[in-house]
Order: C-alpha cells, then structure tokens, then sequence
C-alpha cells in the first residue's frame, strides 16, 4: 500500500519546483508525527531502556537516587533471580499456560467460525453473546469465575457430587491421574475470554474466501470434512499463523488474569507475577526488572525459532 | 460412487445434528455467566448461602446497588474512570489524527520506520514497562493522581488507533483533498474539513477502542493508584473490595454489573465499526 502511494506521481508536486513542495511535505508529515512519536518515546521507548538498566543495578526504591547511567552495573540481579527457588517453575508454567491456552482458544475460535458461517435465526444475538467474554473488563470475568467456582456456594460446585477448590487446589486426582486443577482452571479462563478474538479473525477470513473454490470441490463429490480439510484449511493457515503469534505474545507476559484469578497460588504463578512481587511486594526493583527481560529475551527468542521454521512457508 | 455418497450424506446429516449442538453449548458458556452475574446481583446474601444452586432469586433487591454506588464508594470509582476514559479517548484522537494523516499521506523521513515502531509497541510487554513507570511515577509524586495512567493508557491506545485511522484515510479519495487545496484550504484546515468528515465511523470506532482500553485496564491503575482510595477507577475498586470478607459477594456482583455494563454497551453501539476496523487492519499486516 506505501509503496503504490510513494510511486504514484503527485497532481500538486510538478517537476520544477518539486523539490520545495516534497520538503513542505516532507515537514509537515513530521510535524503531524512528532506528538505520536514524543509520547511513544517519553512512555515506551526511554522507559524501556531504563528497565534494562535496572536489571544490571542493585536497585531499591530507597536507593534509586543513587543509581544512575554510570552506576554500577551487575550481573548480580540475573543470577539472583534464576537461583531463587520459585523461579523455574514458574517459566514452565509460562509456557505451559501460554501454548495451551493459546491452542485452546485457537481451536474453540475456529469451530465457532465454522459454527456461525451461514445465517441461521438469531446468528447476529448468537454472535453478540460469544463476543462478551471478551469485551467484559477482566476484573469483573475473573471475579465472576471466583464466585461461580467458589467451594462453599459457587454455583459450579452445587452441580458437582463434590466440591472441588478449582481455583485454590494445587493437584488433585481425575480419573485416577494427577491433573494440576487450578493450572487447568486458569488455562480454561483463558481459552473461554480469548477464543471471542480468534473467532473474529478467522471468520472474516472466512467469509473473504472465494465460494467457487467451494462449490467446485462440491461438484467433484467432497463431502464437507473433505472440503474442511482440502479446501477451507489451507486457505486459514495464514490466519491461524498469525493468530497464534499475538495470543503467544499476549499471553506470555500477562499478569492481570492469573493474578485476579489466584494471585499466583496453587501452582499457577506465571514470572509476570514474580515480576510484579518483586517490584511490590519485595521492594527489589532490580531483580523485578532483571526477571522481566529474561521473559521478554525468551518470548523473543520463541519468536526466532518460529518465524524460522513456520515464516518462510508462511509467504507463498 | 454409492460409498461415497452415503459418506457424504452421513457427514452431512451429522454436522447438521451437531451445529446446533455446538451453537447452544457456546450460547451456555458465553451467555449463562453473565445472566447469573445480574441474577445473583439482584438478590440479598443470605439467599445465596442457603441455596447457592437457585438461579432466580425469590425475592429481588436493589439494595445491593445502592450500597456498592454508596457506601463502597463505587460513584466516585465511576467518576474516575469515566474521567481517565474520556481523557484518554479525546487525547488519543488528538494526537493519532495528525500522525495517522502524515502516515497516509505524507512522505518524511522515516515514514516506513514509524510502522515497526508502532508494531513494536503493540506487542510489547506491559509488565516490563511497569517497572520503570512504576519506579519514575513514585519519584516524581505521580502516583495516586489519574494524569500519570491516563499518560500510560495514551502511549498504549495511539499505535493502534493511529493504524485503524491511518486504513481509513487512505481510502479517502485523494481528489477530494486535491480540491479542497485548490479551493484554498492549507493542509489543517483540508484535515478538519474534509478528511474527518469523511472518517466519522473511524473516528467512532478509534475512540471506542480507546475508551475500552482506559475503562478496562487492571495493572497499571494498581500500580499507580492503589493507595489513595478516592482515585481507584472501577475495575481496581472492584478488585481490592473483592477480597474482603466483609461485603457480601451479591453486592460485589451488583459492583461486578455496575463495571461491565458501559463496556458492554459501549462495545454493542458501536460493534460493526469496531470489528472490522480491528480484523480488516490485523489482515493486511
């Protein structure tokens, strides 16, 4: 899209005085830029860089005065925080919650587009009720969970032979396997508020495909989990591909959901929660921010590998 | 020929039987909880201890409401957030017209830079961001007034609302714009009358966006506002009362509906604007 703009020649820029009008032009764009451009960089970029130098200082908020540019820069804070107990386990269940949510709320998204793709009665009401979850603030949805799964008088529970602390119970037995209930329950929350925004992607995807490609393979006889499989799929791979990156990257570094859900307890804590301990709780600003870029240096790297291995089939 | 036709006829009459299935299954998961969420904020405490499994209440209540609006403050939470997300929403617009317009239309240096940038921020981590803001708002004694969140919620809405605007006004005809110049209209004035008129569902859609961000967002009202009580917007309101034993969960559901529903119909007013705003750019890129 720039790029046909750039090309095209311009009405208003004729050849010999050209060159002032593209500097006018040139100047005003900047001029119209410049207040997106200094709140970006006064909120995101330079506060960015100072988190990287926090994590290479002993820093408290105490001290902070003290620390400055030319600070004593250490090591200290990573092998600090990568030594602390808690610390493994909870980049495990980063990842554990993030693939599986992230592949959850894929899976329901795609069987609702699929569900609500030709019109039915009440399809538009159908769609309004399916995007809630994801629209509702995520104070009100967690503690909507809390209430409904609470053991003494969720409304869950009293549909259960016993009652089960889904949100509080670290491990508890299913069928005579160890499963990590509240890991579980967490995972669950996530797919039922994300699967809203997978489902919006893949069914404007799907109502953008062609229909003749459809009904052609109808004509040759494919029955409908053919056509699924042969016809819709590859033309969703796309979509799907670029789907499962923002919900990885979203929910790799999110802390509002696990926090409201169980505050990090039972198993769940996630390092965005650490981070969030630490800067609070512990008061230990530089080992809060030295645990923050070791998850975004892991989310970056995840990135790597995939746009590796899935990024140069994605392009044909 | 005969085999597959009974397959097909079979898959066929199987989905037929299982999309209605899969429909009121969807219905009950997304539809159900926030129904109970108003039924049970309608009801007095001692009823849902003592049937926790009824889902119509015997008698309905209002009092539920008048003391999460009154007594637990939820009025002045309102105010704030109403105050953050108006701020927010005529901020963002503000500074996201002229930078959209510069990036639909106008060549400068580092035009095509501006789209990583702006990518850049969408992605990035809010949790690392809040180390330094954290630490530079207590600094500076920010922490506890709304301009230092409603700063934060600016710098997070402007890359995307400046990428929605930016779509639209490049289907804006150029000629239009042509016009108007020849018409004697400098550049501000081709912008205030002609393009913004033409982008009202953008710029409706944009601030919606903003005004659900701003309303919406947990972390960083309580990282910066969690202890002066009287500038708590709903959501944290909701979330620091929610763990205190003393108010009864049916007049925190009452807090619940009292936080969801402006979100909700904000969304459904101006849903078909936003949808497709957000999808029709996340295609493209």
């Amino acid at each position: 899209m720039t790029t046909d703009l750039d090309a095209r020649p311009r009405a208003q820029a004729p050849a010999p005085r050209g060159r002032t009008l593209r500097e006018q032009e040139g100047r005003a764009g900047l001029a119209l830029i410049s207040p997106t451009l200094v709140i970006t960089l006064v909120v995101v970029v330079l506060p960015l860089a100072w988190a990287i130098m926090l994590a290479f200082q002993d820093a408290r908020l105490i001290n902070i005065r003290r620390t400055g540019v030319f600070g004593n820069y250490t090591l200290e804070n990573f092998s600090y925080v990568m030594s602390e107990p808690g610390f493994w386990p909870a980049l495990v269940n980063t990842l554990v919650y993030t693939v599986a949510g992230t592949a959850l709320s894929i899976v329901i998204g795609l069987v609702t587009a699929l569900a609500l793709r030709d019109r039915f009665r009440g399809r538009t009401l159908v769609r309004a009720s399916i995007l809630i979850p994801y629209v509702a603030p995520v104070v009100a949805v967690t503690f909507l969970w809390e209430t409904m799964l609470n053991p003494q008088y969720g409304i869950v529970n009293t549909w259960l032979s016993q009652p089960i602390a889904f949100l509080s119970q670290a491990k508890g037995t299913f069928l005579g396997v160890e499963v990590p209930v509240a890991l579980l329950t967490v995972i669950a929350f996530e797919a039922w508020r994300y699967f809203p925004f997978a489902f919006l992607f893949i069914l404007a995807r799907l109502q953008a495909l062609p229909a003749e490609l459809d009904e052609a393979a109808v004509v040759d006889g494919a029955t409908p989990t053919q056509r699924f499989r042969y016809v819709i799929m590859p033309q969703l791979w796309r979509i799907i591909a670029l789907l499962s990156v923002l919900r990885f990257v979203f929910t790799f570094t999110k802390f509002d959901d696990v926090y409201l859900l169980t505050g990090g307890g039972a198993g769940t804590e996630v390092i965005s929660v650490r981070v969030y301990e630490f800067l609070t709780a512990r008061d230990d600003i530089g080992a809060s921010a030295a645990q923050a870029i070791v998850l975004a240096v892991v989310l970056v790297g995840f990135l790597i590998v995939y746009l590796r291995f899935f990024g140069g089939g994605e392009r044909d | 020929m005969t085999r597959g036709m009974s397959r097909d006829r079979f898959e066929r009459a199987l989905l037929r039987g299982l999309k209605p299935l899969v429909i009121a299954f969807l219905l009950a998961i997304t539809a159900f909880p926030f129904l109970y969420m108003v039924m049970l904020s309608v009801r007095d405490i001692q009823e849902l201890i003592l049937d926790p499994g009824s889902l119509w209440p015997r008698s309905f209540t209002l009092d539920t409401y008048a003391n999460v609006l009154g007594e637990q403050g939820f009025l002045t939470f309102m105010r704030n957030s109403a105050i953050v997300a108006v701020a927010t929403v005529a901020a963002t617009l503000l500074i996201s017209i002229p930078g959209a317009y510069a990036v639909a239309r106008l060549r400068f240096f580092g035009r095509r830079q501006v789209h990583f940038l702006f990518l850049a921020v969408y992605l990035f981590p809010a949790i690392v961001l809040a180390i330094p803001l954290f630490v530079l708002f207590t600094m500076m004694g920010l922490r506890g007034s709304l301009v230092g969140l409603i700063l934060v919620y600016i710098a997070q809405t402007v890359p995307v609302t400046v990428y929605m605007l930016r779509n639209y006004f490049e289907t804006v005809p150029q000629s239009v714009e042509e016009a108007a110049a020849i018409d004697g209209c400098t550049r501000l004035s081709t912008i205030w009358r002609v393009v913004l008129p033409l982008s009202k569902p953008a710029l409706m859609a944009t601030g919606l966006y903003a005004f659900m961000i701003a309303w919406n967002e947990f972390l960083f009202a309580l990282l910066f506002l969690v202890e002066r009580r009287e500038s708590w917007t709903v959501s944290l309101g909701l979330s620091q009362l929610a763990g205190s034993i003393e108010i009864p969960t049916t007049v925190l559901m009452a807090g619940s509906v009292v936080l969801t529903l402006p979100i909700v119909i904000v969304f459904f007013a101006g849903e078909r604007l936003l949808t497709e705003g957000l999808t029709a750019g996340a295609e493209k890129g």
